[in-house]
This record gives C-alpha cells, sequence and structure tokens, in this order.
C-alpha cells in the first residue's frame, strides 16, 4: 500500500469508500445532533477552496520588495503589517517574516503536527503534512530541497523553522533579478507558493 | 537509521500483552519464516548486521503494523534480491525461473551441529582501547542514513563504563558491506534521570562501540 | 508524549512529493472532514492542545499509515467520544441514540467570516517577566512527559541560543489536558544543526519554545 499521504479516493466512483461513508455518517450524526450548522460547512469549506490562498502571500511578499517602509514593518510586526493589507485571523494570530538574503535561507516546517499560516497562504499541500517532510527538513533540509529542484549556493546556511507553537511563519524569498520597474502586481506572479514556505525560490522572469 | 525500529522511549503502543504459555511459533507460516531465515542465512553470504539492516527498511507504518516474522520476511525478501539470489518476478509467482547459488544448503543432519556451533564477534583490535572501566563518556550525536546500533534515546548522554568486551566486529561497518572493522565494546552506564530527565535512581545498561562514545 | 506525531529526525518515510496549489482537497469526504473538524471546534468544547493531543494518541501504526485528514477524522471522533458529545456506537452508526449535549455556541454560516477573522490569539497577559533576553544562551531541558508538550525529541538537551522573544503564550502542556491556560514565556530558540544533529555545516534550526522547556546555560 503507498504511502504518500494522499487519498485514493474517486470521487466520481458510484461507491464511497469506506473513509468516505465513514465522514458521511459523522457529518449526519453532528448535524442531526445540533453540534454543526451545515451551511456553515459549506461557507468553511468555500472559504479555504476558493476565498484564501497562496496569492495573498504574494500580494505580502510583492509589496515588501517594492515598498521599503513596509517591509521594515514587517521585520518589526509582521501581524499588524499583514493585517494592514486584510489578511488575518485563524493561524495567523502572530507571524513573523523570515527575509531571505544571500547569506540565510529560510525554510519552514511543523515536525509535530501541520501548523501553517493559513490567511496567507491557504491550507497546506499534502507534502507539508506528510511524515517524509516533517521527519526529514529539520535533519537534511538540502536533500529535500534538492527533491523541489533547489540547490543553494555553498555559502548559504539554511536556518529551518520548527513551528511548534501558533506562531506562524511567511518566508519573503530574495527578489529575483530581472525585475527592475516591475509592478507589485507583476511582481506577485512571481512569487510562489513554496518560495513562502523555503521549499522553493521566487520564479524568474520569463 | 531513526527506523521505526528505534523504539527506545516511543509512546502509544500501548500496553505490553504478555501472553500466558506462549507457543515458540503461532502459526505454521511463522515457523517456516524461521527456518528459511537461518537456512538461506548460511548460504545467501551476508551477515546478522546486513540482515538487520534490511529489516529496519520496511515503511515505519509497516513495520509498527506487522508482527516480528513479517519483519524478518520482509528482511529475507530484500536479502534476496539485493544479492541477487531470486528476482523480483520468482518472489511473485513463487516459481524457480534459474538457480543461482554458489554454495550448497546445508543438509538436514548438519543442522544442529551448525546451530550449537560456538561462534564469536570477538575480533583481534586494531589498537589500544581509549577507555577504561569507570572511564566518564558522553555518546555522540550520530545520525547515520546506515545502521547502528546506538539508539535515539542515548544520543548525547554521558555514561560510565563498567564493562570492557574486547574488539567485536562493528555493525555499522558490516552492515554496509564495509567489512568487520573491529572496534572495542563497552558495556555503558546511564542513570534515567541523565536519559530521561526523571528524578529516580534506576539505571540503563548498553553495550556500545568505541566510535559512538567521546571522552566527558 | 514521544508519540508517532514526533516526527522530527526519523528515517524512512521516503521521499517529499511536491505538489501543485490545486486542488486543495482531493476528494470530497476530506471537504467535508476540513469543515466539520473546524465547526466542532468552534462548539468550545475543545481547544486546539485537547484536538492535538487526541490526534497524537492514536496508535503509531495507523498514525503512520493514515493521510492527513484521516488523522485528523479519527483525532475528532476520539473527542467526541471522550467528551461524551457522541459515542462510539453513535459515530459507528452515524445516528443520534441519546439527547445532544450543551454546547457552548453552534456556529452559524454568517458568523463563520468573522470567527475566522477574529482567529484564536494565544498570547496572554504576562504575570512575571521574562527570564531570556534575545542572544542568551540556553539549554533545552531533556523531558519526555507523558502527556502533551510541544518540546520535540530531537531538540532535548541540545544547547541554543534565544533568537526572538515571542511573548507570553498559552502553555500547551497544560492546555491540553485542562488544566488552564498556564501562560508562559515564549521565545525562538536557535540551535546549530550541528549541536542538534552531530552533522557538519553552518546551517541552524529554530524552534518556538516555551521556558518551562529551557534552563539557563
Amino acid at each position: 500500500m503507498p504511502h504518500d499521504g494522499h487519498d485514493h479516493d474517486d470521487d466520481a466512483g458510484a461507491a464511497l469508500s469506506p473513509v468516505a461513508l465513514r465522514v458521511k455518517a459523522l457529518e449526519s450524526l453532528l448535524v442531526e445532533k445540533g453540534y454543526v450548522d451545515p451551511a456553515a460547512l459549506d461557507v468553511l469549506i468555500e472559504t479555504y477552496e476558493t476565498l484564501i490562498g497562496p496569492r495573498n502571500g504574494a500580494r505580502v511578499v510583492a509589496r515588501a520588495w517594492t515598498d521599503p517602509d513596509f517591509a521594515d514593518w514587517l521585520r518589526r510586526d509582521a501581524t499588524a503589517a499583514i493585517t494592514s493589507i486584510g489578511y488575518a485571523g485563524r493561524q495567523g494570530e502572530h507571524m513573523v517574516a523570515l527575509f531571505n538574503t544571500p547569506e540565510t535561507h529560510n525554510m519552514v516546517v511543523c515536525t509535530l503536527c501541520s501548523c501553517y499560516p493559513w490567511p496567507v497562504l491557504g491550507l497546506p499541500p499534502v507534502w507539508y503534512k506528510s511524515m517524509p517532510y516533517r521527519s526529514r527538513a529539520v535533519m537534511e533540509p538540502r536533500a529535500v530541497l534538492a527533491e523541489f529542484g533547489v540547490t543553494l549556493p555553498e555559502g548559504t546556511a539554511v536556518r529551518v523553522w520548527d513551528s511548534t507553537a501558533e506562531v506562524r511563519y511567511l518566508v519573503i524569498p530574495q527578489r529575483p533579478g530581472g525585475t527592475e520597474g516591475w509592478s507589485a502586481e507583476q511582481l506577485a506572479g512571481l512569487v510562489t507558493r513554496d518560495s513562502m514556505i523555503g521549499t522553493g525560490l521566487a520564479s524568474s522572469p520569463a | 537509521m531513526n527506523g521505526a525500529h528505534d523504539c527506545g522511549g516511543m509512546m502509544g503502543f500501548g500496553p505490553v500483552a504478555a501472553e500466558r504459555d506462549e507457543p515458540v511459533f503461532h502459526s505454521a507460516w511463522e515457523s517456516r519464516a524461521f527456518a528459511l531465515m537461518s537456512a538461506v542465512g548460511d548460504i545467501g553470504g551476508w551477515t546478522l548486521d546486513e540482515d538487520r539492516s534490511a529489516c529496519e527498511t520496511m515503511h515505519p507504518a509497516d513495520y509498527a503494523a506487522t508482527s516480528y516474522y513479517e519483519h524478518w520476511l520482509h528482511g529475507l525478501q530484500t536479502l534476496l534480491l539485493k544479492h541477487g539470489l531470486v528476482t523480483a518476478e520468482e518472489l511473485a509467482d513463487g516459481r524457480c525461473h534459474a538457480s543461482r547459488i554458489a554454495k550448497q544448503p546445508t543438509p538436514a543432519p548438519a543442522v544442529w551441529g551448525l546451530v550449537t556451533a560456538p561462534g564469536s564477534y570477538a575480533r583481534e583490535p586494531q589498537g589500544p582501547a581509549r577507555y577504561a572501566i569507570g572511564d566518564r563518556v558522553r555518546t555522540r550525536r550520530l545520525n547515520p542514513a546506515g545502521h547502528t546500533r546506538l539508539p535515539r534515546y542515548l544520543r548525547g548522554h554521558a555514561g560510565e563504563i563498567i564493562a570492557r568486551h574486547g574488539a567485536h566486529v562493528f555493525p555499522d561497518s558490516n552492515a554496509a558491506g564495509r567489512g568487520e572493522d573491529p572496534r572495542w565494546l563497552y558495556t555503558v552506564r546511564f542513570t534515567c534521570a541523565e536519559v530521561w530527565g526523571t528524578a529516580t535512581r534506576d539505571t540503563i545498561h548498553a553495550d556500545l562501540w568505541e566510535p559512538y562514545l567521546e571522552a566527558v | 508524549m514521544n508519540g508517532p506525531q514526533d516526527a522530527g529526525g526519523m528515517m524512512g518515510f521516503g521521499p517529499v512529493v511536491p505538489e501543485p496549489v490545486t486542488p486543495v482537497f482531493h476528494s470530497d469526504w476530506e471537504r467535508r472532514a476540513f469543515a466539520i473538524t473546524l465547526a466542532m471546534g468552534m462548539t468550545g468544547s475543545w481547544n486546539i492542545d485537547i484536538s492535538r493531543h487526541a490526534r497524537e494518541r492514536i496508535p503509531p501504526a495507523e498514525y503512520w499509515a493514515a493521510s492527513y485528514y484521516e488523522i485528523w477524522l479519527k483525532g475528532l471522533e476520539r473527542l467526541l467520544a471522550e467528551t461524551g458529545l457522541a459515542s462510539a456506537a453513535e459515530i459507528a452508526a452515524g445516528r443520534s441514540k441519546t439527547a445532544a449535549r450543551p454546547v457552548t455556541r453552534v456556529a452559524a454560516a454568517d458568523m463563520i467570516p468573522a470567527i475566522l477573522a477574529r482567529g484564536g490569539p494565544s498570547d496572554r497577559p504576562a504575570a512575571t517577566a521574562p527570564q531570556f533576553a534575545a542572544g542568551d544562551k540556553i539549554r533545552t531541558r531533556n523531558m519526555n512527559p507523558g502527556g502533551h508538550t510541544r518540546l520535540p525529541r530531537y531538540l532535548r538537551g541540545c544547547p541554543g541560543s534565544i533568537a526572538i522573544v515571542h511573548g507570553c503564550h498559552v502553555l500547551p502542556d497544560s492546555s491540553a489536558h485542562r488544566r488552564g491556560d498556564d501562560p508562559h514565556w515564549l521565545y525562538a530558540v536557535r540551535f546549530s544543526a550541528s549541536d542538534v544533529f552531530g552533522a557538519p555545516g553552518r546551517d541552524e534550526i529554530v524552534a518556538d519554545l516555551w521556558e518551562t522547556y529551557l534552563e539557563a546555560a
């Protein structure tokens, strides 16, 4: 059986998998008990499936690249700076921004569970929550980076941040060269989700 | 390798289920797996250390979900494939496509002699022992990707040498096929206060090779 | 608890498999499992530390074999049974057999955006001054509590230095066991990877650790 953290479940299939049946039964029970409002469940799903995602974080990064005062604010009080753009709340109550430099590359993991800055990045990808990433990121970050196609220069130190409390970390990748004069909106298009976790770099201009 | 086998100090596995009048084997396949491992081990050309190392390569979820002899079975299949004694196709259909053994299997009448023959892992030392009984040592914080017999829970801890066993085959080298590389082997005593941070007078003893240790 | 969740430094789980940003969920049941877990959290029947501790008590074989939302699901089922909000038999049947227990709040759909926007800050007013300042040398304690803790095994007994003083935060070791917030100072602590894993190089690890996990070095 594969242990890749994925659920091999075919939504289109006629028969529901055992786990799908279990969730269905649990939802009916909780609704019948009156503990949850079925319409609230739909709002929760819609929020994280369509409204909140890594585009938010990309806007924060692009603003930091183009607005030195904002970058300073991010360094001093990332929670307030990010809230000022309109991204706040659950799993982003206490934010810290980590600025990558030629000397230091930051990379974020949660070895104990799945802590991740939801308001700026949305829900974490499967690999972030998987045992391979959680077990290896702290001990062999460069091998993990290589699996993402990232090789850092010899002189760059890797600094891995293990999110063990309710503080959430957002990596501010280095701005790619050849983007002088670009607008924040153009720049945001270069900021990948993985670059804000630290398993990637910002894209270079095509 | 910090695999699922390295379970010292792990929690959540539940109570120890001691069986009354436990049989030697719990099913026929267990006894066959046991016998196969021993018999094939004699002709396979691998060492006990390589065998342990192969059992440790199971995915942790599989390792934790399977029984003891299934670990052995995993190790045996891994070694048979690695040493080219069988092919994946042969394993899948359970039939021999071409025999590849270089050594004749042990015949039944010779088994008792083989099982009861005196053996030893002690070897001629390559140099003088670095530590004496009573010396304080600290275990290194090693995290090798390969086989090691220094468990995670005993890394970075101070202890005392209480016995010196001579130079023994070094598993970290032997398991990787890099030769026996004999190293001095010691019994090291640790207090539980040191290892677990508990306030008891209990102690833990482990047999550790010299490369695992540094002077305090 | 040194349970299956304490992954840092373990080996044998295989490679990391990168994936694109979408889809957010990989099947419909994941969507529903996510939503009922959040919605039940909003009833005020437990806090985030209690729910983390419920997940880490899943037996290791099950935990390591489960996908992420299966872990959430198993954790939620445990919490429902342990709080008496639903019995194991009711969960198995998917039908209520007894009257519902009262809960603090049932979030209606129109309340969700405000609840999510407010979040659940974990900082609290400080009753004491912090013991450590940025730059101070510390050593993590060697502790192995049977209950919940956020000091991972791989960081125990290691020398490090204070990188950031975050403030005074709810202590999970207390909160997970309904013993109150017991706020303590929280620090980002910096370690050299060579001290932690014995590997050469200049790489570093930073973790958020409470004052109770640390001693002056």
